[in-house]
C-alpha cells in the first residue's frame, strides 16, 4: 500500500508551498503561562518550517497528559489517544505508511509510567520517529502526583511526606535497551539547544528518544532551579558527531567531550544524574528499523487472487 | 442417528469372518499423551474421509500444558473424528470406536462421559508387561474398570509392531494408528499415503517414507487380527470444497477481506490464526505484528487503521480485557478496527483450551462509557472464513470496531465448506489520499446515519487530530455539554442505520410458530439444529433461529417469538438453573444472549446453557428441549425440583 500511495503523492506533487511556522501552528495552547510544553511546540513547529514538512504527511500521536494535549495545538495530522499508548499507535501508523513523519509525545507519567513497556519495546523496535518525552517530574494534569521521575524526598498529593523511591532515570534505562540508536537530553529552558536536540532527533534515522527536562509551572515550579540559575550545573555533551547548538559556548562553559559512538561512556554519563548533562548520549544509524523487515511490496487484488487459490490447493477436497 | 455399534472380535483367528456393517453416523477418536502425535493421525484421517466424500467433523481435546505429566487422565491429548453419510455440522455425542496410547488417557475420556456405551477401542498393550510393577498395576486397574463400563476392548501391541520400523515409538505409533483406523474404514490407501506426504512435506522425505511403513503395518495388523469394519457411505459432491480449521479459515479468510496488518500477541486458542498469517501473510504483503502485549496489538492494528486501510488484531478473553480501553479510544475517534476473540473458558485464565461463549456480554457491553460498535459471530468454519470481509466492509463502512466472536469448538474444529468463488472486491480499495474539499469536517456526521467520511494522513486540507476527548464535528475537544450528545447520538445512529439493513433470521422448523422456539449464537448451530431435527423426528414441537449479528440485532425477533409458546437460548455460557439454591426469577443469572434477548424482546426467554468445556452433544440438547417444551414444564411444575 505504503508504495502505491508514495507513488500516488508524487504525481500529486507539483505545488511549489513554501511553510513558514504559522502553517503549522494550530489553536492558541491552553497549557499554563511558563509550562515548559509551550518551548516545546515552538520548537516543534520551527523544526517543521525549517525542514519544510508537509502539514498533511506529518503525524504527532500523544497519549494523556498535559503534554499530550500537543497535537492539538499543531496544524498537522495529530492523533490524541489514551494514557501510556502513544508508541504502540504511533508504530502502527509508521507500519502502515512509513513515508508519514511521526512524532510522539509523552508526559513522565505516560513514558516512564503506564507505558513503560511500549517504551522498552518501542526503543527494541526502533521504528523511525521521534519520540518526545516531556519529562517534569510530576502528574500535572491530575493535579500534582508523584510519577516515577519525582525527586526522591518531593513532596506530592499521593506521598506528602515526599516521594519514597529514589528517581528513575529514563536516559539510563533507554540506554540499557538493546537496539537503542539515539538517545539525547535538552531542557526547555534552553530554546537553542532543544531546537537542535530535535532537528538532529528527527534527522536521525531510527528511533530518536529525547528526553526534555521541564519545569510545571505550578507542581515543580523550582525542581531545576539550580541548573537554571546557575549555567555552571549544567554540562553540554560536545563532539563533532554530538549535536551542535551555536551560541551557547559563552554561557555554558562546562562541556564533556563525548563520542555519541561510545555506549559505555553514554551509559556512565547518564548514571550520573549530580549534574544536568544536555546533548546526544547515544547515537546508532545501523541499528535495524523494525519497519524495514516490514517492508513489502504491494500485491493487487488479482494477485492475491492468484496466490490465495494457490493456497487452497493445499486444502482442496 | 447415531447407532450403536457391534462388537469387535477380541481374539484374532486366521479363519476369523471380517463383518462389515454400514453406518451413516459414527465418530472415531484417538487419545495419547501430549506429543504421541494423535492429532495429526486424526486429522489426515479426517481430510482423507473429506476427500473421500464423507461429511466430517475433527475436533481436537487439547490439554492446557505442553507436556502435562504422562499417563494422567487428565492430559489426555487427541481428536476426535465424526464421519457421517451426510454433512456434519458439529462433533456429535460419544465416541463409537477410541483409539488410546495408554489406559489413564483413555480413563480420562471415560470419566468425562466421551465414549459411547459399548464403544470399540483399541488399547496399547505394552503396559501390561512394563518393567514397572506400578504401571502394570495401574494398566489392569484400568481395564478391569474399561470393562466394567462395557466397552470392547482389542489389546493391541503398538509399540511392539512400531518397534519393528522405529527406534522411538513414540513417533510413530500414530501412523500405525491411522493405519488400524484406514483398515476399519477402507479408507483410501493411495489418498492417505498422499495426504502423509502432504502433512509432513516440511520434513525430510524419510519422515514420509517412515511413516508410510508404520501405516501399511498398522493396517496389515488390522486385516491379520481385526474382525469389524464400517462403511460410511460418501456423498456425491461435484462441487470443490476446502477442509480447514476455523482459525485457519479466519486467517485466509482476512487474506480475501483485502486485510494487510495483523497485529496480536499470543494466547490461547487464537494464536493458530497468526502462525498461519506468519506462514502465509507476506505472499499479500500483509503483516503479522507480535506486540509486546495485547494492548500494544490493539494500539498498532489502530494506528494502522488510522493512518490507511482497515488493521485488525486477534486475541482471546483475557486479551479483549486487556484490549478495552482502546476499543474505546477506536469507537470514539472512529477508527475501523476488526478484532477476532476466539473466546475460550473463563473468567480470568479460564480454560485455555477449552470452548465456552462467555465472552458474548463483555464483547458488547465490556467498554466504559456508551461505545457502540458491531459484534459478530461466525456460526460455522466456512462463516469463519467470509465473517472477516463482512467485518472489515462494516468496520470502514460505519468507521467502528466489529467484534468477531469465534471460539475454541470453531478454531479446532476441522469441516470441508464449498471452495469460495473469490472476488477482487471483497478487497476494498485503497486508501483515499486526494485533497480534502474545503470546509469538510473529519466527522461531517450525515445526522440521518451518522456515517462520516474519514480523512487519512497524507490527504492535504485534512489535517485534525482525532481525539478520545469528547469532541466535534471538526475534532475539537467539547467544551460546551450539548456537543456530547450530539456524538453520541451519531455514534449510535450509525448501529441503528446498520441494524436496517439487516435481515429477520431464517427459521429452522416452523416459521409460522409452535411450542418452542430455540435461539442460538455462534458455534453451537450444527449441534442446535441436529438436536432440532432430532426432537421433531421425535414430534416435538420445537424450532431453531441462528443469530449471527449480536450487536446491532437483526430486526424482527419480537415478532418471531411472538408465534411461539415459549423461547429458549441454549448456550456455552453459565446460567444459574431454576430451583438453585437462593434463585429467583428476578435474581437469576441467565445464559448471555437471553439477558440480551429479553432485554431487546421484552419476551420472557428462558436459557438451557452448559460450561463442561466441550461442544455441546446434540442427544444433550435433545434432553434439555424434551425438559424445557412448555407442556413438560408444566406437568414439573409442583413436582420436587428436578436432580441436575
Amino acid at each position: 500500500m505504503s508504495e502505491s500511495c508514495s507513488l500516488l503523492h508524487a504525481a500529486l506533487d507539483d505545488d511549489d508551498r513554501v511553510f513558514e511556522m504559522a502553517d503549522y501552528q494550530g489553536p492558541v495552547a491552553r497549557w499554563c503561562a511558563g509550562c515548559g510544553d509551550h518551548s516545546v511546540l515552538t520548537a516543534a513547529q520551527r523544526l517543521l518550517a525549517d525542514e519544510q514538512l508537509r502539514p498533511e504527511n506529518t503525524v504527532f500521536v500523544s497519549g494523556i497528559g498535559c503534554s499530550s494535549r500537543f497535537p492539538h495545538y499543531m496544524k498537522t495530522y495529530g492523533f490524541h489517544g489514551i494514557h501510556g499508548r502513544a508508541l504502540p499507535v504511533a508504530t502502527g501508523v509508521k507500519l502502515q505508511r512509513p513515508e508519514l513523519d511521526v512524532f510522539v509525545v509523552m508526559g513522565d507519567g505516560d513514558c516512564v509510567s503506564i507505558g513503560a513497556a511500549h517504551w522498552i519495546h518501542a526503543i527494541r523496535y526502533n521504528v523511525d520517529m521521534v519520540a518526545l518525552l516531556l519529562d517534569n517530574n510530576i502528574y500535572g494534569l491530575t493535579k500534582k502526583q508523584t510519577s516515577p521521575t519525582t525527586p526522591q524526598g518531593y513532596s506530592s498529593n499521593t506521598q506528602p511526606l515526599g516521594s519514597w523511591l529514589p528517581a528513575m532515570n529514563p536516559l539510563e534505562a533507554t540506554l540499557g535497551v538493546t537496539n537503542a540508536s539515539f538517545v539525547a537530553q535538552t531542557a526547555e529552558w534552553v530554546p537553542a539547544h532543544l531546537f537542535a536536540t530535535l532537528k538532529a532527533a528527527h534527522a536521525h534515522r531510527g528511533f530518536s528518544f529525547v528526553r526534555i527536562l521541564q519545569r510545571c509551572p505550578h507542581f515543580t515550579p523550582d525542581i531545576f532551579d539550580q541548573a537554571v540559575k546557575d549555567p555552571n550545573r549544567v554540562e553540554l555533551l560536545e563532539h563533532p558527531e554530538g549535536i551542535a547548538a551555536p551560541g551557547l559556548e559563552k554561557l555554558y562553559t562546562h562541556r564533556i567531550r563525548h563520542d555519541p559512538a561510545d555506549i559505555h561512556r553514554a551509559r556512565e554519563l547518564a548514571e550520573d544524574s549530580s549534574t544536568v548533562r544536555l546533548g546526544l548520549f547515544f547515537r546508532d544509524e545501523r541499528r535495524p528499523r523494525y519497519e524495514e523487515t516490514r517492508e513489502l511490496p504491494h500485491h493487487s487484488a488479482a494477485d492475491k487472487i492468484e496466490v490465495l487459490e494457490e493456497m487452497f490447493e493445499r486444502y482442496a477436497v | 442417528m447415531a447407532m450403536k455399534l457391534p462388537t469387535v472380535g477380541e481374539t484374532p483367528a486366521a479363519d476369523r469372518e471380517v463383518r462389515v456393517r454400514t453406518v451413516s453416523d459414527l465418530s472415531v477418536e484417538v487419545v495419547s499423551d501430549s506429543g504421541e502425535g494423535a492429532q495429526k493421525c486424526g486429522q489426515i484421517f479426517g481430510a482423507v474421509s473429506a476427500k473421500m466424500g464423507n461429511g466430517v467433523w475433527t475436533v481436537e481435546i487439547i490439554p492446557a500444558e505442553v507436556e502435562p505429566p504422562p499417563r494422567s487422565p487428565a492430559g489426555a491429548s487427541g481428536i476426535r473424528i465424526r464421519l457421517g453419510d451426510t454433512e456434519v455440522t458439529n462433533w456429535g455425542d460419544e465416541t463409537d470406536v477410541a483409539v488410546a496410547f495408554n489406559e489413564q488417557v483413555l480413563l480420562g475420556r471415560h470419566r468425562l462421559g466421551g465414549l459411547r456405551e459399548g464403544a470399540t477401542v483399541l488399547l496399547e498393550s505394552m503396559w501390561k508387561t512394563h518393567p514397572d510393577p506400578d504401571i502394570q498395576t495401574q494398566y489392569r486397574a484400568g481395564l478391569e474398570e474399561l470393562q466394567e463400563a462395557g466397552y470392547r476392548i482389542v489389546e493391541v501391541p503398538m509399540e511392539e509392531q512400531c518397534l519393528t520400523v522405529v527406534d522411538n515409538p513414540r513417533r510413530g505409533k500414530n501412523m500405525f494408528a491411522l493405519g488400524m483406523l484406514s483398515w476399519m474404514f477402507e479408507r483410501d490407501l493411495d489418498r492417505v499415503r498422499e495426504q502423509i506426504a502432504q502433512a509432513f512435506r516440511k520434513k525430510a522425505a524419510a519422515v514420509t517414507e517412515r511413516n508410510h511403513r508404520l501405516l501399511e503395518l498398522g493396517y496389515a495388523w488390522a486385516a491379520d487380527h481385526l474382525g469389524e469394519r464400517w462403511v460410511v457411505p460418501t456423498m456425491d459432491e461435484d462441487r470443490p470444497h476446502l477442509v480447514m480449521n476455523g482459525n485457519e479459515a479466519v486467517a485466509l479468510g482476512a487474506v480475501a477481506a483485502g486485510l494487510e496488518l495483523a497485529a496480536m500477541y499470543p494466547i490461547t486458542p487464537a494464536t493458530s490464526v497468526s502462525h498461519m498469517l506468519g506462514d502465509v501473510f507476506h505472499r499479500f504483503g500483509g503483516v503479522v505484528h507480535q506486540a509486546e502485549d495485547e494492548i500494544a496489538a490493539a494500539g498498532v492494528a489502530i494506528g494502522a487503521s488510522y493512518a490507511g486501510k482497515c488493521s485488525f488484531t486477534i486475541t482471546s478473553g483475557p486479551g479483549m480485557a486487556l484490549k478495552t480501553e482502546f476499543l474505546g479510544l477506536a469507537i470514539m475517534a472512529e477508527i475501523p478496527l476488526v478484532v477476532v476473540d476466539v473466546q475460550r473458558g473463563g473468567p480470568s485464565t479460564g480454560l485455555p483450551t477449552k470452548v465456552e461463549q462467555s465472552d458474548l456480554l463483555a464483547a458488547l457491553f465490556g467498554q466504559p462509557g456508551d461505545a457502540p460498535h458491531v459484534v459478530v459471530a461466525p456460526a460455522t468454519i466456512e462463516e469463519c472464513f467470509h465473517v472477516m470481509t463482512t467485518a472489515r466492509r462494516v468496520a470502514e463502512a460505519l468507521r467502528t470496531v466489529v467484534i468477531v466472536l469465534s471460539d475454541a469448538n470453531l478454531a479446532t474444529g476441522v469441516a470441508p465448506f464449498p471452495r469460495p468463488e473469490l472476488l477482487p472486491a471483497w478487497q476494498g480499495g485503497p486508501p483515499e489520499i486526494l485533497p480534502v474539499p474545503d470546509g469538510m469536517a473529519p466527522y461531517q456526521w450525515d445526522p440521518r446515519t451518522g456515517v462520516s467520511r474519514r480523512f487519512l494522513p497524507g490527504q492535504a486540507g485534512g489535517e485534525h487530530t482525532v481525539t478520545g476527548l469528547a469532541h466535534d464535528e471538526r475534532s475539537k475537544v467539547a467544551y460546551d455539554s450539548s456537543i456530547n450528545e450530539r456524538a453520541s447520538a451519531m455514534r449510535s445512529r450509525k448501529l441503528a442505520a446498520f441494524a436496517s439493513t439487516l435481515l429477520a433470521p431464517d427459521v429452522n422448523g416452523d416459521a409460522e410458530g409452535g411450542d418452542l422456539l430455540v435461539v442460538g449464537w455462534g458455534s453451537t448451530k450444527g449441534a442446535i439444529e441436529e438436536a432440532v431435527s432430532r426432537a421433531r423426528a421425535e414430534g416435538l414441537s420445537v424450532s431453531s433461529l441462528h443469530i449471527t449479528f449480536l450487536s446491532p440485532l437483526p430486526p424482527g425477533l419480537a415478532q418471531i417469538f411472538s408465534r411461539f409458546r415459549k423461547v429458549m437460548t441454549v448456550e456455552i455460557n453459565y446460567s444459574d438453573r431454576k430451583g438453585d439454591p437462593f434463585v429467583t426469577e428476578t435474581n437469576r443469572r441467565r445464559g448471555q444472549l437471553s439477558w440480551l434477548l429479553r432485554g431487546a424482546t421484552l419476551v420472557d426467554v428462558d436459557c438451557w446453557t452448559r460450561v463442561m468445556g466441550e461442544p455441546l452433544r446434540p442427544a444433550r440438547i435433545v434432553e434439555a428441549l424434551r425438559d424445557h417444551m412448555p407442556v413438560a414444564e408444566l406437568a414439573a411444575a409442583g413436582a420436587e425440583v428436578a436432580e441436575l
